[in-house]
């Protein structure tokens, strides 16, 4: 017989979320010995270099949008930060071609597929937002290019690439969320689906 | 100019970018460097040995 409490929704969501995701599935100790490839390291990589990306984005945001023209510690931590995204992007690819490679949404594991690919589109809408932030003569010269290319959709009457506040909002605010928030998405789907096994070892099981 | 110590004593950059052209392709040398290494780091990936493999003992 269930209770008042039992049938608040904290409760009802808790059990909900703890069905799903079990700590032990959250956190595991230890892995399907197929995961023992190099192949498996991109994502975790990835991750590691988003980490350093919003890191060093979050120490050139200190002293507002140009300082690091100026300054040779702003200059360094401007390259981290490039290199960094340069980093996530080759880490990113070659776990999207792992993947791609394992058919990695069998197994009911389609929303983990999506989530990954929409993460994907919105990093690089994030880099070209950052691209056009860099306030020199390389960001006027991108961003006027991709005014033709974006007013050609109807879309520059909300996303004007000429505008750097509204490019630059979109970079360190709205952008960085929504990458962050798929990629906390991603993971979660990975521990509740589990690490997809290669195709071979599916095939041996299913036989 | 940061040219002179670090990569730039090695490598100068300090330079327009060389291209390669193909009909209605172009692609700056750079960027096709960029491509085959991850070509090679995926292909790498795919067949270098992991470390303690052998040894594992995780759930199947």
């Amino acid at each position: 017989m269930s209770t008042d409490i039992d049938r608040q929704w904290t409760s009802r969501l808790r059990r909900s979320v703890v069905a799903k995701l079990p700590p032990d599935k959250l956190l595991p100790d230890t892995q399907p010995a197929y995961v023992a490839s190099w192949i498996y390291v991109f994502g975790v990589t990835t991750m590691a270099a988003l980490g350093v990306v919003i890191a060093t984005g979050c120490i050139l945001a200190l002293d507002g949008p140009q300082w690091w023209h100026s300054s040779s510690l702003g200059h360094f931590v401007n390259s981290l930060h490039l290199w960094s995204v340069e980093i996530f992007f080759f880490a990113m690819v070659i776990h999207l071609w792992g993947k791609f490679a394992m058919a990695a949404w069998r197994g009911g594991r389609s929303l983990t597929w999506v989530t990954g690919a929409i993460t994907f589109m919105v990093s690089i809408l994030t880099a070209f937002t950052g691209y056009v932030s860099q306030t020199n003569f390389d960001s006027q010269w991108i961003a006027t290019q991709a005014k033709d290319g974006i007013n050609s959709t109807g879309g520059g009457a909300f996303f004007n690439v000429l505008n750097l506040g509204q490019m630059l909002m979109w970079h360190i605010v709205l952008l960085p969320i929504g990458a962050v928030l798929l990629t906390v998405l991603h993971v979660v789907m990975v521990r509740v689906k589990g690490v997809v096994p290669p195709i071979v070892e599916t095939v041996e099981l299913s036989a | 100019m940061a040219q002179g110590w670090g990569l730039g004593a090695l490598i100068n950059l300090n330079h327009y970018g060389h291209y390669l052209q193909w009909h209605v392709f172009s692609i700056s040398v750079a960027n096709l460097l960029v491509i085959i290494v991850m070509i090679a780091t995926f292909v790498a990936a795919l067949v270098a040995p992991f470390p303690g493999r052998r040894n594992r003992k995780g759930p199947q």
